[in-house]
């Protein structure tokens, strides 16, 4: 059955609420309405207003209401409207969810997953293109993770739900309407773990969400013009990060080229790139190279196209890979 | 404190006659009157061509204030310019009485540049898009005023959903506690989005809210432009004298969809918004100055002159509008850019050229 990823994940939900109660949805818009993306469309009407209603307009709340929903054993699946307004209920995130297990010696879990529609590319009005996703992978105590088809967020938002940890669940919004199969037997994997979207002999490119689509795109333009081949690894999971997986292949390869929309600075990439060049200095045919969103504030929606990483730009670094060579 | 007065201050009923609610009352001369409706009908003419702009891909969105002109005008109309105002973003009335062209504003939707372009030097701050941040930043202002020797008074506009957001409750409780002369004006529009009024809060109104702060509370008819004027001239007077902080809730409705995104058969009733088309506070208001003899054809004349004038500036200005160059990205970030930053730029830049 071929579904958009909104459409898939509401499936999930759907799904999710249908084989266990203990599953609650809510946030702004979520009920009446059926969410701003139509992510959770119908959910009210099947589910009652007991497992799936709107919330006032206040995302401290959202997040502190679903913990304390959490501790007493519900599975709450709280929606944030926007990656720019997570920013309220920082404090509930990173002071508590994060850290609630740890602080009762593990006798708590407080299995929330709070879905978040996010990054850039649909030309939208400020705070609401934001990559958030370095605040969430610094902070101990949450999984973080995005996918990037239609089928791996139905899978991965399920195996966030089943998990007893906190997880930030990530959508990136300019694939919401892209169509993929949601429920055929794709290549899938656990939460956690990271897959390889495309072999490649020449170049590692790490990506993840919205990325993952421009790497693919680059691959094939890489193979036709260039005769190169890139291989295509999508992070899925960005905390705990699947090193192992990205260890794998550039072990094979030789050259990481890491891609994220979000700033350069202290971005994912810097972390893969240190442990890239920690654990495998000997594998490297050149330095890992980050290709990223600029060390600026999210651009207006003008200038958004351009700011991006796109095909060019992972094709100009990976050109750059090819500079290195050890004689 | 004054008790709390449910029933919503009104100074003109629906047909269009004078009515008491003491102790409010207004002070405007014959051409302040028809100034304040010639504002409400720029205010409508140029939220419509907004909406026209974005229909026609000119603008990514646009949040439209139909229905609300009343309450914008009002408020602004008894406020001095230099007092500062803190806006959601649904506040175009505000924005034109304080002289900021419409272009300016359409930059935002535009997409061309975050926050607008030359607020500040209308003693208005950038738009707020995080719900109800800026009421903290409207306290803050609040209680610069003082401290640089002056007497003005700040305005913080939230929305009935802002007021469930945290930063809202601090901003309140903040400036009771310091006694800043800041208003809190809530446009009451009944809707956040999809979401009624009864599922932000079980207060009897927004306005009540105020009593827990230990600030006085007003309810206004938000479609009567006299009773908003009167309103905030009072509390900006109380603020202005070192009286503190008010709460305004201006009960109104958004006539026109959340923003041209949104589809709001959804979620709320055609009956319901005909209701309120019968309360539109335009002809209410050109039914009282009839009443009162001060309107007559010159007038609507004059109105549509001016909003004609505003239509043409903000079609010259966002039509097919250039964007920044793309330097700017990276001018602002800091007080200067960095190196690192100018690097960026230069590669921003030498990407752009080959691709031409
Ligand atoms: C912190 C935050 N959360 C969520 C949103 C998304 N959002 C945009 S407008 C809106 C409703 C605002 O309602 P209200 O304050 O009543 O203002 P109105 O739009 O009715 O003028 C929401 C939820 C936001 N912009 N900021
Ligand atoms: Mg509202």
């Amino acid at each position: 059955m071929a579904a958009t990823m909104v459409e898939a994940i509401n499936t999930a939900l759907r799904e999710a609420m249908a084989e266990d109660e203990r599953v609650v949805v809510f946030g702004q818009d979520v009920a009446r309405q059926g969410g701003v993306f139509r992510v959770t469309e119908g959910l009210a009407e099947r589910f009652g207003p007991q497992r799936c209603f709107d919330t006032p307009l206040a995302e401290s709340a959202i997040v502190g209401v679903a913990l304390g929903m959490a501790m007493r054993g519900l599975r709450p699946v709280p929606e944030i409207q926007f990656d720019g307004f997570t920013y309220p209920a920082l404090d509930q995130i990173v002071s508590h969810l994060a850290k609630y297990r740890n602080r009762t010696r593990g006798q708590l879990s407080v299995p929330v997953t709070l879905r978040v529609p996010s990054f850039g590319g649909i030309g939208a009005v400020e705070h609401h293109s934001e990559s958030t996703e370095t605040f969430w992978a610094h902070t101990a105590g949450l999984r973080v993770v995005t996918p990037a088809t239609a089928a791996d967020a139905h899978a991965l938002l399920r195996q966030s739900i089943d998990c007893d940890d906190p997880v930030i669940f990530l959508e990136p919004k300019r694939r919401y309407w892209q169509s993929g199969d949601a429920t055929a037997e794709v290549p899938t994997a656990g939460l956690g773990q990271a897959l390889v979207r495309r072999s490649g002999t020449d170049v590692t490119v790490v990506a993840y969400g919205g990325t993952v689509g421009t790497a693919l795109d680059a691959a094939e333009t890489a193979r036709r013009e260039y005769g190169w081949e890139l291989e295509v690894v999508d992070l899925r999971s960005l905390a705990p990060l699947d090193f192992p997986a990205i260890a794998a292949s550039v072990s094979r390869t030789g050259r990481c080229v890491v891609l994220h929309e979000g700033p350069r600075t202290l971005g994912l990439g810097a972390e893969i790139a240190a442990r890239v060049q920690e654990e495998l200095f000997w594998d490297l045919e050149a330095p890992v190279l980050r290709v990223t969103g600029f060390d600026t504030p999210y651009p207006p929606a003008r200038w958004e196209k351009a700011w991006l990483p796109g095909v060019d730009r992972l094709l100009d670094s990976i050109d750059r890979s090819f500079g290195y060579s050890h004689d | 404190m004054a008790d709390f007065d449910p029933q919503p201050v009104a100074l003109i009923t629906p047909e269009g006659l004078p009515v008491d609610h003491p102790p409010f009352d207004v002070t405007l001369s014959s051409e302040e009157l028809t100034e304040l409706y010639e504002w409400m009908v720029v205010t409508r003419a140029v939220d419509a061509e907004f909406v026209n702009l974005q229909r026609q891909g000119q603008l990514a969105l646009y949040p439209s204030c139909r229905g609300q002109e009343a309450a914008q005008v009002g408020c602004a109309a008894a406020l001095r310019r230099d007092d500062w105002l803190f806006p959601q973003y649904r506040e175009l009335g505000l924005f034109l009485m304080r002289g900021i062209p419409a272009s300016a504003v359409g930059a935002v939707w535009r997409g061309t540049w975050h926050g607008g372009w030359g607020f500040p030097e209308h003693a208005c701050a950038a738009m707020s898009i995080p719900i109800g941040t800026h009421a903290l930043h409207a306290v803050g202002a609040a209680m610069a005023a003082p401290r640089l020797g002056e007497d003005s008074v700040t305005v913080a506009f939230i929305g009935d959903g802002a007021t469930s957001e945290g930063d809202v409750h601090e901003a309140l409780n903040f400036a009771a506690v310091k006694a800043a002369p800041c208003v809190f004006y809530i446009q009451n529009n009944q809707w956040a989005i999809s979401v009624p009024l009864s599922e932000q809060t079980r207060a009897p109104s927004l306005a009540h809210k105020a009593v827990g702060y230990g600030m006085p509370g007003v309810r206004v008819d938000g479609n009567d432009v006299l009773a908003c004027w009167a309103v905030t001239e009072q509390a900006a007077a109380r603020a202005r004298s070192g009286g503190g902080p008010t709460l305004i809730e201006a009960v109104t409705y958004r006539l026109a969809p959340h923003t041209t995104s949104d589809d709001p058969t959804r979620y709320r009733t055609q009956d319901e918004v005909d209701h309120w088309e019968r309360l539109d506070p335009l002809p209410r208001y050109r039914r009282y100055l009839t009443h009162r003899g001060l309107w007559h054809e010159e007038v609507e004349d004059r109105a549509r002159d001016r909003a004609a004038r505003m239509c043409a500036e903000l079609r010259d200005g966002v039509f097919d509008a250039p964007d920044v160059p793309p330097s700017e990205l990276f001018a602002h970030v800091l007080h200067e850019p960095t190196k690192d930053l100018l690097e960026q730029s230069g590669q921003l830049l030498a990407e752009l050229s080959r691709k031409e």
